[in-house]
């Protein structure tokens, strides 16, 4: 076992290497752009230059003169494409602003023209000699500019369905002991990653295949069907390997059906590679958030009153929100609670997903106010978390199906020697270097949606999964491998996994940190579908009783959540029983609680979601607990972070390599928040002026010596039946709170606006 | 990207000659139809971007073998335009008699741009103002004379407090242009004529009213070496960033004391990621010179060096975070073991 391979605990798989490691390291692994396809045309996007207005007119001449041109596409001839809805409210698309329909211009760098040359030279030159006019509208940039409108989320957005309240907050804030109230920000992100945001489009007749990093191909392909105006079954995604996704490819852009539709019109396949700035445009972003938070507690510490007020800014034409208050309102026994989400409407193109969209703005919000909180009462942050610990939540009184809040906290606190931390203000140093101790509470729902899968097995013990899931570099092949193998008892390396092509059994959207529990699940129950068959075969008379299904197994124990085999089945003697050669089996699977359409809904492209808050008579998230060390330079005020330990808990981990590279990567991630990332808005003209990784800051190794994950190991039977918490969105959530907190300790300065750079520290 | 064409030049006069052919009257040297190509660090991703657009690409690398070379044996430092960053970086004998040199080219950008990077590429970098290096703002000067500064009133968190002018605020963004104008180095030049040897303080040129004229080179003109007089073993460059490496400096200084009994006999003091233009300060060495060095005259010496900064809305700290640099360089150059 190495670092990278931790040692597996109770409830733990073991960490097998990826099963797409060497295809990665060798350059095998062929993402959406590197499909070869039989003479392709290129497309090069031009993006407007104003973010709201009216183009007047397009000067081509100079861009058609470029040899090897071969279409110039604008919304004057542009090919008719259906609308579809926001995702959010029943339809695909992650804005309903369309492009190249009219000559208005909704957003900075929304697609205004698409070159189509022979070449990805040409193409780019011709887009580059493309020449506009704009009557250009003075736009509103974000919060604070004129012209934008605020309402309240709820009513306009169809998943945001209730602002929580208990109790009568303003009395019992009124009558608190201890009060705090304070505002937080955050700002605008990019995703930013690292596979471009790439289309190839490819039609066979009426048939058509799009190559293109999505983390949800059944999504897409209903959605680009719909847009075309031809039957879903007409449409193929694949995308074996995704080069990282964080939410941005969730919901369809318009990108999609534009290339279709001029593939279709031109009759060859067509390939978009479009640029990193273009990314910061023509996809979705994390929208800046604003938060005002207020928190009564006893002298002991225990929350009175909790209100969290939270504005996000969208687009004009959709409701996107977060509204992460359904997380904050219910993370800490409070008999009154209050809340209300906003959202502000400006000129930009629509926010979307981005990893851990509620819980990283609003957790921010809520960890610092409770490090506050702490500093006011003179207590120990981590003390402070611990009185207000609760097993039921407070707004339904619902029960966390499992809850290991404080062992993340007591576990993460040992090994990072909080203990060592002398408590007061700018109370710690190392030559140029003030030092900080910080630490926050971290949490994320767990979900769950309808899946289904194939699973094939032969004689000799080959299998083949199949299921329509992503690898969006979490490890969804081999975890999916792994469950495969135990649960049919067959060695690891005789197990196939197709994933990423629409033309698979569904999965839901890699998003909401579901797919393990979700994929696993079905692919578990499949594999019993095929023990059932095995079974039968070799036990006729025996009725499948549930003693009868306990005994079915192939081989060893199949997972600790599942069900014990005392009889190996004999494969080759089934076999003969049965008469076959190879035994498939496909199966959908759903969730408890899932709703009555939902079998409808996973074929269609419509992902329903189940579990965190939203369950009926439950509440379940994973937890975990994060602390940093944090270095000030008493000259430069550079801020470092030489330390980061999480532990966390989210219930089986099905391979700790795996997880710990999602969680390792999470704290990293929430570092580069809290110190780095944010999109420049410039306020005139409501354009991203940082839009390129030069500019747009993430960290290097340099910036993260030291960064140490921690599995706790946890059960819970109520979740799903592979008994997995998503882990994948758990880590950002805490680290940007941390990162604040331990800057207030190292310099007596509490900042609440991220990132926080040098130029925001007065020591 | 718009089509040219490459050539290799294998002797200096070759290179001289085909970069003069392309020369046109009154066009500055950054928007001459030939431009010379060595680690193309810079160069290529200006024309990715489609800010350059040169017809003609006149790659000098083939001159290497007489214009990398690196003597630090006598009483100067000589470096060839070509020699890579990274190996200038790593040199033993410059790491110990100029440090400032050989850390203001460890510190900078990333070891792969090291390795590529070329010493005269990186004294010609450009700016990084993200409104001159992104073609659809239309306001930049530098890049659209007379079009306006986009910078001036807009995010402008990265740009010049010194230097500046009401046409372009934009940073000179390199980091061993500091070490050269410090340390009074000298560049050879070679052109029609020959080679000609001029200050180093004499390439740059402030924006004033003309931004889109950054140096004083003249379109055919190389930079074949850099000459060093001098050895400097107390000799600092602090930088100041947002990331522990590959970033470039929110402010920098580079600073070399010659300390005699105490008494600080000669001071060297230049300022990066603040000005428009490599900046010697020498308001703040003259304080320094002849002084024994405590802290309030570090301090003295810091304000001396913005006492003309001027900040815009988002980069009025450089001039506080500038000064603090100024002094830490100082007293890290005199508590220096040498
Ligand atoms: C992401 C990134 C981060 C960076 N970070 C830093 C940093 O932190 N600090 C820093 O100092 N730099 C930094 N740089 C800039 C980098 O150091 C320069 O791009 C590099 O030094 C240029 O050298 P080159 O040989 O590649 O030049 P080229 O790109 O080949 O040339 C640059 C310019 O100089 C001209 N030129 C080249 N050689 C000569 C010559 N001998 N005589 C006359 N003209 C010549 C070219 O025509 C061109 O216009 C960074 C660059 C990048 C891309
Ligand atoms: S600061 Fe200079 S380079 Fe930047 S926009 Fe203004 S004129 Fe252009």
């Amino acid at each position: 076992m190495t670092a990278a391979a931790p040692e597996p605990k109770a409830n733990m798989g073991q960490p097998v290497p990826r099963y797409d490691a060497v295809a990665k390291v060798t350059g095998r692994a062929t993402y959406g752009s590197d499909m070869p396809l039989d003479n392709p045309a290129y497309a090069f996007l031009v993006t407007s230059a104003i973010s709201k207005g009216r183009i007047n007119s397009f000067e081509l001449d100079d861009a058609k003169r470029v040899r090897g041109v071969i279409d110039i596409v604008t919304y004057q001839n542009a090919p008719k494409l259906k609308e579809s809805k926001l995702f959010s409210n029943g339809g695909y698309a992650g804005t309903t602003i369309q492009p190249l329909k009219s000559a208005d211009v909704a957003h900075d760098g929304e697609i205004i023209a698409v070159v189509v040359a022979e070449s990805y030279e040409a193409a780019r030159e011709a887009a580059n000699r493309v020449k506009v006019s704009y009557t250009a509208i003075t736009p509103a940039a974000s919060f604070d500019s004129p012209g934008t409108t605020k309402a309240a989320a709820k009513g306009q957005n169809g998943q945001f369905k209730e602002d929580p309240q208990v109790g009568d907050f303003a009395k019992a804030f009124d009558e608190a002991e201890v009060k705090l109230t304070a505002s937080y920000d955050t700002p605008t992100q990019h995703h930013n990653p690292m596979e471009l945001f790439s289309t190839s489009c490819v039609w066979m007749g009426d048939d058509l295949v799009i190559y293109e990093p999505s983390q949800y191909v059944y999504g897409l392909k209903n959605g680009v069907a719909e847009q075309l105006g031809i039957d879903a079954d007409k449409v193929r995604v694949v995308n074996p390997y995704v080069g990282g996704g964080f939410g941005s490819r969730g919901s369809m852009t318009p990108r999609t059906a534009i290339i279709a539709g001029i593939a279709r019109r031109l009759n060859r396949p067509i390939k978009l590679v479009p640029t990193r700035d273009q990314g910061f445009t023509i996809a979705t972003y994390r929208a800046e958030t604003r938060h005002e938070i207020k928190l009564g507690a006893s002298r002991d510490g225990k929350l009175v009153a909790l209100r969290h007020e939270g504005a996000e800014v969208s687009s004009r034409a959709d409701p996107y929100c977060v509204g992460g208050t359904k997380t904050t309102t219910r993370l800490y026994a409070c008999p009154n609670v209050d809340s209300l989400v906003s959202i502000v409407r400006a000129d930009r193109n629509t926010p979307g997903f981005m990893r851990s969209p509620p819980e990283v703005p609003y957790l921010f919000a809520l960890e610092s106010a409770m490090d506050e909180l702490a500093v006011k009462l003179n207590m120990d942050p981590v003390e402070l978390r611990r009185v207000n610990d609760t097993i039921n939540e407070p707004i339904g009184g619902k029960p966390y199906t499992s809850r290991a809040l404080m062992a993340c906290f007591d576990e993460a606190a040992k090994a990072f020697g909080w203990a060592q931390r002398s408590a007061a203000p700018k109370s710690m140093s190392d030559g140029d270097w003030l030092i900080g101790y910080g630490c926050a509470a971290t949490c994320y729902p767990t979900q769950m949606a309808p899946s289904a899968a194939r699973v094939r097995l032969q004689r000799d013990g080959r299998t083949r999964v199949e299921i329509a899931g992503h690898e969006i570099g979490t490890g969804a092949y081999t975890i999916i491998a792994q469950t495969a193998s135990e649960r049919l008892g067959v060695p690891l390396e005789k197990v196939s996994v197709f994933i990423g092509d629409s033309d698979l059994p569904p999965a839901p959207v890699a998003g909401g940190s579901n797919s393990t529990a979700s994929t696993c699940s079905a692919v578990m129950m499949v594999c019993d579908q095929v023990r059932q068959r095995l079974f039968k075969a070799l036990m006729p008379n025996e009725s499948l009783t549930d003693k009868a299904k306990e005994t079915v197994g192939i081989g060893q124990t199949p997972t600790t959540q599942a069900a014990k085999s005392d009889r190996p089945l004999d494969l080759e003697k089934a076999f003969d029983a049965l008469g076959v050669g190879v035994v498939e089996e496909y199966g959908e699977w759903k969730p408890e609680g899932a709703p009555l359409d939902s079998f409808k809904a996973m074929h269609s492209g419509h992902a329903r979601l189940v579990g965190g808050a939203a369950m009926k008579d439950k509440i379940a998230y994973a937890f975990g607990a994060e602390f940093v060390e944090v270095r000030v330079n008493r000259f430069t005020h550079e801020i470092r972070c030489p330390r980061l330990v999480g532990a966390f808990a989210a219930g089986r981990i099905l391979n700790p390599r795996t997880a710990r590279s999602q969680l390792m990567g999470g704290l990293i991630w929430g570092m580069s928040s809290a110190l780095l990332e944010a999109t420049e808005i410039d306020e005139r003209t409501a354009r991203y002026v940082n839009d390129n990784f030069a500019d747009y800051l993430v960290p290097v190794n340099a910036d993260v010596p030291g960064v140490e994950v921690i599995l706790i190991s946890e059960q819970d039977d109520h979740i799903n039946p592979a008994g997995a918490k998503g882990l994948g969105e758990l880590a950002n959530v805490g680290t940007n709170a941390a990162i604040c907190n331990a800057i207030y300790h190292a310099t007596g300065q509490r900042i609440r606006k991220l990132p926080v750079r040098l130029e925001n520290i007065e020591v | 990207m718009r089509p040219f064409s490459y050539q290799r030049v294998t002797d200096p006069d070759m290179a001289v000659q085909v970069l003069s052919a392309a020369a046109a009257a009154n066009n500055p040297l950054t928007k001459a139809a030939a431009q010379p190509l060595a680690g193309g660090t810079t160069l290529i991703d200006l024309m990715k971007l489609d800010v350059m657009r040169p017809a003609a690409i006149v790659d000098i690398n083939p001159l290497s073998e007489g214009w990398s070379a690196v003597d630090p044996g006598g009483e100067s430092l000589r470096l060839g335009a070509l020699a890579k960053m990274s190996d200038v970086a790593a040199h033993d004998e410059i790491q110990r008699n100029y440090p400032v040199v050989a850390n203001s080219l460890k510190l900078a950008a990333s070891a792969q741009l090291r390795n590529m990077a070329t010493l005269g590429g990186n004294v010609m970098q450009r700016t990084r103002c993200s409104y001159f290096r992104d073609v659809s703002y239309e306001n930049c000067n530098k890049r659209n004379p007379g079009s306006g500064c986009a910078a001036m009133d807009g995010v402008n968190r990265m740009h010049a407090v010194l230097g500046t002018s009401d046409q372009c605020i934009a940073t000179y963004p390199g980091d061993f242009a500091q070490a050269l104008i410090a340390l009074d180095a000298s560049i050879e030049i070679t052109g029609r004529s020959g080679t000609r040897s001029m200050p180093f303080a004499e390439l740059h040129k402030a924006p004033g009213n003309t931004p889109e004229i950054e140096t004083t080179l003249q379109p055919g003109e190389l930079i074949s070496a850099f000459v060093i007089p001098g050895r400097w073993p107390r000799s600092v460059y602090l930088k100041a960033r947002d990331r522990q490496s590959y970033e470039f400096a929110l402010s920098s200084a580079a600073v070399a004391l010659d300390v005699q009994d105490g008494t600080i006999s000669d001071a060297r003091v230049a300022l990066g990621g603040v000005a428009t233009v490599p900046w010697r300060a020498r308001e703040a060495e003259a304080l320094l010179k002849g002084q024994r060095f405590d802290d309030a005259l570090a301090q003295r010496a810091a304000d001396a060096a913005f006492a003309d900064a001027r900040g815009r809305q988002h980069n009025g700290f450089k001039i506080a975070l500038g000064k603090r640099v100024v002094a830490r360089a100082l007293q890290q150059a005199v508590t220096m073991e040498i």
